[in-house]
């Protein structure tokens, strides 16, 4: 199948980028990447620049891949990475533009390949629990309520890939702060630093420049782990409570 | 003393954060909400006809609402209050927003959200225009062709029989009704309300309240063009 690619080429974080169009022939068993390497094949033997894209797994659980395609984070089919996306959701003749995120907190770095280390630096805000070292303990030691584990299974399926701020209108991240939030939050092994981790996860969100979630939904309709906007709505409620109501250690009375 | 200090802070540091001025947004929201729906059961007392005492109902109700003297200058002082720190959060997120998104995709598909969630920015600003030419038109009478204080029925059918005037009310009014369709789902939200089983019945409802709170009001405008009310 012959497809007209337009791909945003940019050679490095500070030159001016701009959209290159591109022919290839791609068949429809290829994942989207292979496609990519099509062209880049063709790209190097003809002596030009290979369209630079960030990917590690490629089999949709790491993260690391991801860009728009025809305005749509990850493309058409949900939830579904780009590595995972086949080309048989495709068909002969498409045009297809490819851009990368578009977040101030995410600089491009080249070509498709933005810069994600804000997103590392809120999971080292709070993204963590306290545990002894040692020996690990016996399976279910403590004790999980099967409705929470499995709604912080849901949430822990984050990667981290970014769509959900590619997809925003306001360019938040309050699906991945959410998700990393309610993933610790709904677990006992997450609940003394609860408040802690929304007070700084969500200041460093804010602290990288991210926008504010207006409750939109475009962040769950791209996410390639279909996370809820429900986590959203979590992180919220731990944000309140830890702005309004909590009384850090030490505050809890007078004495000693 | 120094950890009260600090939590002090920690409060105060409440409205640097975009979760709370969503939840000051989510709260005024409400409160505006509240308003909305009384101001239309008020006003849609325009249908009924004279009383015995030869007076248009609607023009006693508001001698009522007159001498509640002191009460009702409370009242429209938390208003302001509301719509200034509404206002006020609104225009700061959207500093954060566009700071947050300086280049823009050259293709961008919304399919997937609702038209009202996306023009928030468009319908408040312009549903406050509406309501500074609202209070010049039947509260001061400043833009009104035959302000009679105290005569509301007349008021409302002189002011509506200049049709510009008719079509601004109803083009506020359906802007508002897309404000109330996201807002009063997403309020929830910002205050950290959902669940699989009830968001959804509250985004219905939020469907039929700015129906409601639309159609109510814009029955006033359209009936006295028609003549219906005269
Ligand atoms: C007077 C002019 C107004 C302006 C400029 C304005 C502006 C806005 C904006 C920009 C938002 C979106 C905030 C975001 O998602 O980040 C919003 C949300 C909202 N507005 Fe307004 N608005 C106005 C009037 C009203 C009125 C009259 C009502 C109620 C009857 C109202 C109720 C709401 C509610 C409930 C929300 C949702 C808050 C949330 O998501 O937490 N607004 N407003
Ligand atoms: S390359 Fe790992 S998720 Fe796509």
């Amino acid at each position: 199948m012959q497809l007209t690619l337009h791909i945003w080429r940019q050679k490095s974080a500070g030159a001016r980028g701009k959209m290159a169009t591109y022919q290839v022939d791609a068949n429809e068993h290829m994942s989207f990447l292979e496609m990519l390497d099509v062209l880049n094949e063709q790209l190097i033997s003809s002596g030009q620049d290979p369209v630079a894209f960030d990917h590690d797994c490629r089999e949709g659980i790491c993260g690391s891949c991801g860009f728009m395609i025809n305005g749509i984070a990850h493309g058409p089919q949900r939830g579904t990475t780009v590595c995972q996306l086949h080309m048989r959701h495709f068909k002969a003749g498409d045009e297809l533009w490819l851009e990368p995120w578009r977040a101030s907190a995410f600089p491009v770095v080249k070509d498709l390949v933005v810069n994600r280390s804000a997103f590392d630096r809120i999971i080292q805000a709070g993204g963590f629990i306290t545990a002894p070292t040692g020996n690990a303990v016996d399976g279910n030691t403590i004790p999980v309520a099967k409705k929470y584990a499995d709604r912080s299974m849901d949430a822990a399926a984050c990667i981290g890939c970014g769509a959900c701020v590619a997809a925003c209108p306001n360019a938040s991240a309050s699906l991945f702060t959410g998700a990393k939030i309610s993933h610790l939050g709904l677990l006992p092994q997450g609940q003394p630093e609860r408040m802690e981790r929304a007070l700084n996860m969500v200041g460093q969100t804010q602290e990288e420049g991210f926008g504010n979630c207006g409750n939109i939904g475009e962040c769950e309709a791209v996410c390639p782990k279909s996370i809820r906007l429900e986590v959203i709505a979590g992180m919220n409620l731990d944000y309140l409570k830890a702005s309004v109501v909590w009384r850090p250690a030490g505050e809890e009375s007078g004495a000693g | 003393m120094a950890t009260t200090t600090v939590s002090l802070q920690r409060t105060a540091r409440f409205y640097d954060s975009t979760i709370g001025k969503k939840a000051v947004m989510a709260i005024t929201g409400l409160m505006l909400f509240g308003f909305v729906l009384i101001h239309l059961l008020g006003n849609l007392q325009l249908f009924l006809p004279l009383d015995a005492s030869g007076r248009y109902p609607i023009d006693i109700y508001a001698e009522k609402l007159q001498h509640l003297g002191g009460l009702l200058w409370i009242a429209r002082g938390i208003l302001l209050g509301a719509v200034i720190l509404h206002i006020w959060s609104s225009i700061s997120l959207a500093r954060t927003q566009m700071k947050a998104r300086p280049t823009g995709y050259s293709k961008k598909d919304n399919a997937h959200s609702s038209y009202a969630s996306r023009t928030m920015w468009i319908s408040g600003p312009i549903i406050a225009c509406f309501l500074i030419y609202h209070l010049l038109h039947f509260t001061g009478g400043q833009v009104h062709p035959d302000f009679q204080p105290g005569n509301v029925y007349h008021n409302v059918v002189r002011g509506f029989q200049q049709w510009p005037a008719a079509l601004f009310y109803i083009v506020g009014m359906l802007l508002l009704g897309g404000h109330l369709e996201h807002g009063f789902w997403s309020l929830f939200q910002s205050l950290g309300v959902s669940h699989p089983r009830y968001t959804p019945i509250l985004k219905m409802g939020a469907k039929a309240f700015a129906t409601l709170i639309v159609v109510g009001n814009i029955s006033m405008p359209v009936s006295v063009l028609l003549g219906i009310v005269k």
